[in-house]
């Protein structure tokens, strides 16, 4: 039966995506929830929270406001704290029971601007999605807000686009990727949304393309081509190889004005699979064929951009349809929480990732972009 | 990179506990998570039944945290979940869900387990799910498993029972009747009580079989907590699950609330003694506690002490038993009062008026510093949490201490925590402190 998980965890949802994707931004985060959110949040998808103070908190919905659709508490409490903390901006993000009272979110967000003369917004989330749409439209929706009117195209400058814990931990593979950017002749413009200064995520718009490295920058990468004409290219720097090729599809969408998705085909008769987020997915599958030759396909188990989907990457969450498409692989590379259904006959590489297992895999999750 | 945000001072965070008003001294508002995990939570205390499944349904974000927790337990295979989505609300079909999901997760189990916890949200609460129904259906299925209804249901906790009592109600539901003998049951702990604890001896010395869930290891130990005649509740959010177990079970229930000032102690030694009718006198357990503080304040001197409420349900009556053998408590870490410790609160707001009273889930404590001008010694990890310090006592819920004893091992533990000194951030974020922890 679809929806029934004897045996497997659940993808971080998207009310955590849009925390940590608006962390390091300097904002005020609102969970409009009762308390669970805030603690799953912080425990098992926030790395960042014991070190960095960051402004997320959770409404404390009780029945009787939610019951009495008493807005006026949310708008209060949101004011009162932000007048305190001073934040630049103010996020409120949705949970299930908001959705299901039709509470107006937005609306809410426009009211507490007024009164508290922050800029707030709504990330559409309702707690049942994953975290690469709260993530994904979080970063969006800061881009409208925040980013500022380019004043100059800078020459080979890139944004990084969908870097959260969530997707690359905090053991270094940000940085790494910066790093083979700069290696490359690249400058690094800023890093949505880990290690950058905020006014240099705010003058995003004098790249000259950006790097989509996960499917949570696409939203941002979009509007970035809008507003200023930036290509884009996705893909995440994984190993020398496929970070070579990343390199001249940046340089190549710098020419052509026209964005890339990496890598642009796969081969017949993959025997491996790889479940995980979609782009570095792809890209796991590209550097495994060129390197040593493994045909790999990459399966998703949360939500897939339709400019990624294909026949070697496809999207599928539900647990028995996950056994089913594993078995006859020879070889599965996953989160360790999905051995209960590896097949008994394939080779199990685990692959721990933040935004399915935790904190649990933490220690043990590699810098695939590095060497390997 | 992130910057710390504007200093602010401690207004509306902290009162001085002469000024501070009972039961809520704070105003309510947004809330901050502190990352002190030990505190038991809905899962751990459900897998206290032994070859119980947990099978949650939820929307996935209420899903993550549970499923989690049941991993980095080790409790995966003791759990499973159905989720919640956005068709659900809108077709109503939230009972069908409940249903055949269930049996489809059970059916594709390796064997059927003895007891099936489910858990269901806010969401079925508020779509007005026929769980009822549910239950009778899923009983007629599968009639060889004991169901029962449990509720993740954070939005209720200021309506009724809140989830934590509500947990630690149904963690008995399951217990069939059957006939009774002279047992007594300890309920609603997470942790073992002390066997050196008065509690324990007097139950000893009454020659009474002693049951508690937290000592149970296989389904048929904690069937038979159904044949014991008393049932005593010390931890508050037990008492209501204890009285509605002895108002179905039979038996005599005892509520004897954990506290660490000696009237309370004696009255509630006496009232079990009465009811097991047994003679106990705790005047030797009473000096050996008188004497254990005496030696935590010579050693302590005038180390600053800051007490949390996830330490002891009773934060305001240990302050009062420490300050009154001349310890310094200086800082009391709680966004309550609860009612079972409003007397000891009292009598801090006359002979400890300048004791500071902090919140914990109040905003400004996500940016306040975390560091104390002078040492400090802390009891409980949001008490570590907050002060910065490098010393503290790392229990949540009285950690199976009772009555003298309790007090006696309090201070060593405090004594323990004075000489050595460790960072909070390697303990403190464990969950459900005690249970097993892959991390």
């Amino acid at each position: 039966m679809k929806q029934t998980q004897a045996f497997l965890s659940t993808y971080t949802a998207d009310v955590s995506g849009v925390c940590s994707a608006l962390f390091e931004l300097g904002g005020m985060t609102v969970m409009h929830d009762a308390s669970g959110c805030n603690s799953t949040y912080n425990t098992h998808d926030e790395p960042r929270w014991y070190d960095m103070d960051s402004l997320v908190f959770i409404s404390g919905l009780s029945e009787l406001e939610a019951v009495l659709g008493d807005d006026e508490k949310l708008i209060e409490d949101t004011v009162r704290a932000a007048k305190e903390l001073s934040p630049r901006f103010i996020a409120l993000a949705g949970t299930p029971i908001p959705m299901i009272t039709g509470c107006d979110l937005a609306a809410i967000a426009r009211e507490i601007e007024r009164r508290a003369g922050i800029p707030s917004f709504f990330v559409p989330s309702n707690g049942i999605g994953s975290y690469v749409s709260g993530a994904g439209q979080a970063l969006r929706l800061y881009a409208e807000r925040f980013v500022l009117p380019a004043r100059e195209t800078k020459k080979n400058a890139v944004n990084i686009l969908g870097a959260t814990p969530l997707d690359f931990s905090v053991n270094g593979q940000v940085q790494s990727i910066a790093q083979r950017l700069t290696e490359g002749g690249f400058s690094v413009q800023s890093i949505w949304a880990m290690g950058s200064d905020v006014s240099a995520i705010d003058r995003a718009g004098e790249a000259e393309v950006n790097l989509v490295v996960s499917s949570v920058g696409l939203p941002a990468a979009n509007f970035l081509r809008e507003r200023f004409g930036t290509p884009y290219v996705v893909g995440a720097p994984l190993g020398d190889t496929v970070s070579k090729l990343l390199l001249d599809a940046l340089q190549n969408s710098i020419r052509t004005g026209e964005n890339e998705i990496f890598p642009a085909g796969m081969p017949d008769a993959p025997d491996t699979v790889i479940l995980g987020e979609s782009v570095a997915s792809r890209s796991l599958a590209a550097a495994l064929l060129l390197d040593y030759g493994i045909c790999a396909e990459a399966i998703c188990p949360v939500e897939l951009p339709r400019e990624l989907e294909g026949p070697f990457c496809r999207q599928i969450e539900d647990e028995q349809a996950l056994q089913a498409a594993l078995s006859g692989a020879k070889r599965v590379i996953a989160d360790p929480l999905y051995s209960p259904i590896v097949p008994q006959g394939a080779q199990f590489f685990p692959l721990p990732h933040e935004a399915y297992s935790g904190r649990i895999y933490r220690r043990q999750i590699p810098n695939l972009v590095t060497t390997w | 990179m992130l910057k710390r945000v504007s200093p602010v001072t401690e207004d509306g965070a902290m009162v001085r506990i002469r000024d501070a008003k009972a039961p809520a001294p704070f105003v309510p508002g947004l809330e901050y998570g502190a990352p002190a995990r030990g505190v038991w939570n809905i899962v751990h205390v459900g897998m206290l039944i032994p070859g119980a499944h947990e099978i949650y349904v939820c929307a996935g974000n209420c899903l993550r945290g549970v499923v989690l927790t049941a991993a980095e337990m080790g409790a995966q295979r003791r759990f499973s979940t159905i989720t919640i989505k956005e068709n659900n609300v809108l077709d109503g079909d939230m009972e069908s869900l409940l249903i055949d999901g269930v049996t489809d997760i059970l059916n594709r189990l390796p064997s059927l387990p003895p007891a099936v916890l489910v858990y269901t949200s806010c969401i079925h609460h508020f779509l007005g799910c026929d769980l009822a129904l549910c239950y009778r259906e899923l009983r007629s299925r599968f009639p060889t498993v004991d169901f029962t209804d449990c509720y993740m249901n954070p939005i209720m906790r200021k309506s009724g029972l809140t989830p934590d009592q509500l947990m630690r109600k149904q963690l008995y539901s399951l217990l069939k009747p059957r006939a009774q003998d002279t047992g007594v049951n300890i309920l609603g702990n997470c942790f073992e009580t002390d066997e050196s604890s008065e509690l324990v001896k007097i139950i000893r010395a009454a020659k009474r079989p002693l049951r508690d869930i937290t000592q149970c290891r296989t389904y048929e130990d904690y069937q038979n907590m159904a044949a014991s005649s008393v049932h005593i509740a010390y931890n508050p959010p037990a008492k209501a699950g204890g009285q509605t177990l002895a108002n179905r079970l039979g038996g005599t229930f005892l509520y004897l609330p954990l506290s660490y000032t000696p009237e309370v102690i004696r009255k509630n030694l006496q009232a079990l003694c009465t009811a097991l009718e047994v003679d106990y006198d705790p005047a030797e357990d009473e000096a050996r506690a008188q004497e254990a503080l005496k030696h935590a304040k010579a050693l302590l001197g005038d180390t600053e002490i800051a007490i949390d409420y996830t330490a002891t349900p009773a934060p305001m009556s240990l302050a009062r038993c420490l300050i009154s053998h001349g310890l310094l408590v200086s800082r009391i870490y709680a966004d309550s009062i609860a009612a079972d410790d409003l007397d000891d609160f009292r009598w801090l707001q006359i002979n400890a008026p300048d004791l500071a009273l902090y919140a914990t889930v109040e905003v400004k404590l996500r940016v306040l510093p975390r560091e104390t001008q002078r040492p400090m010694l802390a009891i409980g990890q949001k008490a570590a949490y907050f002060t910065g310090t490098r010393h503290f006592v790392n229990i949540v819920e009285g950690g199976g201490m009772y009555g003298f004893d309790g007090i006696c091992r309090l201070c060593a533990q405090m004594e323990q925590a004075f000489l050595t000194a460790r960072d909070p951030r390697d303990y403190i974020q464990q969950k459900g402190l005690g249970c097993e922890s892959c991390l």
